[in-house]
């Protein structure tokens, strides 16, 4: 901020009558006002006092420290020794095997998603039945509940201990430590995300233009496709691509279920755990950055949307 | 073909939230109640819970305190230009886009043993991986977007001119602030740190990175679980689990009437 001196000093007298014994201690004097010249004219600007600096600079260094230097620390430590050993690292058969079996699954995870969480929200709004209130309030219970919790307990039910699990041992088929546990663990934890941002579409949807497609001699199945799914459509996509980057991200609760296999059943996250574990952080490092990437565009994806849309999630 | 729905929706409902939950139920139940309290008085739960507990306590406060000054600062600072507020928007919500494990990662890339600031630390007698300023750093790290999210659209909302009003009838900022400001966002300040205690009492993934898991010492409830269940060792995991569900659950509960509370104060004006 560059303050014209001399104006500064000559308004400042102008403009405050002087107050006996202010000159003395001008610490209880409330201070200055900052002139500025900008665009050619006189401006009147705030002053900054050392304890707005103090906020601005804390708020700025925490940034840098806690976000922007830890994020630049992964890409720098993948590309630490330089592209051949990136690309080596990232070609290395378990590393993408892990990778590629991570971003299917949270593929089919999506898809899944996208229906199922459609037809609860339909159900959670629009039908009134008993238990409607407490099952809305359940569906963050898997947002709530700690990653390694909800692990365990989808060990524990399709583990071979339980009723489940020994009944379906029973029918021969194992839903622990295979491509389906991963997935159903997927679903448990990313549950919520469709269900809410479609929710809120559903609520503001306006029942007049539904009832007028009905006079109109639309059929029920019509309707519900040409004039109430273009209107969720935004909230499908916006839901899905959360879904998506949480289900890329998961670590707790598929390090209990996936049965951790290299080549087979590892996924992506977990790859990363063991290669730390083995002290093969730059390994690690090249993997991670190919999820935050995804991640990042995903966020990034979902901000373009919700600003064009006007969604809430 | 409305009930058929009703029926599938309820039936995925119980299959997917409810019945894990009484999975849990029944594995640490499966020797009694003797058995869940014998697994919950172990030196290493006991310890463990207590790592937990003063992690939430450090990361709650400092993630409430400097979560509502930044958001002030964000919504109102007459000094960020126009292209920097929506960088720092979209850098508080790096964190949400980052796997735990790669949180944990980051924290040792930064302050490792044979890093430069973490072999400085080390000599200065401070050590930070594998120890709990580490495990802290981690939690606030995965946890610090909850509270800016939750404010950020609150004080959008209510805009500035009470505030301008109190100023020119002659109050002091902070008179302005804890008499104009703090009743107007008291419950969204109180969501945001239920939402943090919740998301900081089942940090995982990066905890379990940088803590080392060592048992007694940097072991904290989650991770004690983790173990257990690694170890086969399912009554005391699915105990120490139990204990873990019915906080989440409380916490859930204590949100859902919340939500109603904020969004009164909310639409009261």
């Amino acid at each position: 901020m560059l303050a014209d001196r001399t104006a500064e000093g000559s308004l400042h007298l102008a403009h405050m009558p002087v107050v006996s014994g202010c000159q003395e201690s001008f610490l209880f004097c409330r201070p200055p006002l900052n002139y500025v010249w900008r665009d050619r004219k006189l401006k009147v600007m705030p002053t900054v006092t050392p304890y707005q600096i103090a906020v601005r600079s804390l708020l700025i260094g925490y940034l840098l420290v806690l976000v922007v230097m830890p994020i630049a620390a992964v890409y720098a430590e993948g590309f630490s020794l330089g592209w051949t050993p990136f690309w080596e690292a990232l070609t290395a058969v378990i590393a993408w095997k892990a990778i590629l079996l991570t971003v299917k699954l949270s593929v089919v995870t999506t898809v899944i998603q996208a229906v199922i969480g459609t037809m609860s929200a339909f159900v959670l709004v629009r039908c009134r039945f008993w238990g409607r209130r407490l099952f809305n309030s359940l569906v963050d219970l898997p947002f709530a509940l700690p990653t390694a919790v909800s692990g365990l307990m989808l060990l524990t039910l399709l583990g071979p201990q339980s009723l489940l699990g020994s009944w379906l041992q029973a029918f021969g088929i194992s839903l622990l430590f295979n491509q389906t546990a991963i997935v159903i663990g997927m679903v448990f934890i990313t549950f919520p995300f469709v269900i809410r941002t479609v929710q809120p579409l559903i609520e503001q949807f306006d029942l007049a233009e539904e009832q007028a497609s009905y006079t109109l001699g639309a059929s029920k199945v019509y309707t519900f496709c040409k004039v109430l799914l273009p209107a969720v459509v935004p909230g499908i996509i916006a839901g899905g691509l959360l879904t998506f980057s949480r289900a890329l991200a998961e670590f707790g609760a598929l390090s209990l279920i996936s049965g951790n296999l290299p080549g087979k059943t590892q996924v992506a996250s977990v790859f990363i755990y063991g290669e730390i574990e083995n002290f093969n952080t730059q390994g690690a490092a090249a993997v991670s950055i190919v999820l935050l990437t995804l991640s990042f565009l995903v966020l990034w994806a979902v901000q373009a949307l919700q600003k064009r849309r006007g969604i809430v999630t | 073909m409305r009930s058929l729905f009703i029926l599938l929706t309820v039936l995925l409902f119980v299959l997917i939230l409810v019945l894990p939950f009484l999975g849990i139920l029944a594995g640490a139940g499966a020797e009694g109640f003797a058995a869940i309290y014998e697994a919950l008085m172990r030196p290493e739960s006991l310890h463990a819970l207590q790592v937990s507990f003063i992690i939430v306590l450090i990361v709650t406060l400092c993630n409430g305190v400097l979560g509502i000054l930044f958001s002030l600062q964000m919504v109102r600072g007459p000094w960020l230009a126009g292209w920097l507020r929506p960088l720092l928007n979209a850098i508080v919500d790096l964190p949400f886009a980052v796997s735990p494990v790669i949180g944990g990662l980051m924290i040792i890339l930064l302050f490792g043993p044979n890093t430069l600031l973490g072999a400085f630390f080390e000599n200065v007698g401070f050590k930070i991986v594998f120890a709990l300023p580490g495990m802290v750093m981690a939690t606030i790290f995965v946890t610090f977007p909850l509270m800016i999210r939750e404010l950020v659209p609150v004080l959008t909302e209510l805009g500035q001119t009470a505030e301008e009003a109190s100023a020119t009838l002659g109050a002091g900022p902070i008179r302005t602030f804890f008499r104009v400001t703090w009743p107007s966002i008291r419950w969204a300040v109180y969501y945001g740190l239920a939402l943090t205690a919740a998301r900081a009492i089942g940090e995982f993934g990066a905890v379990l990175v940088v803590s080392g898991n060592i048992v007694k010492q940097t072991q904290t409830a989650t991770t004690l679980v983790y173990q257990d269940s690694i170890d086969q060792n399912l009554v005391a995991a699915n105990s120490v689990a139990l204990l873990l569900g019915l906080i989440s659950i409380v916490i859930l509960l204590f949100l859902e009437w919340m939500k109603k509370r904020k969004e009164d104060q909310l639409h009261a004006h």
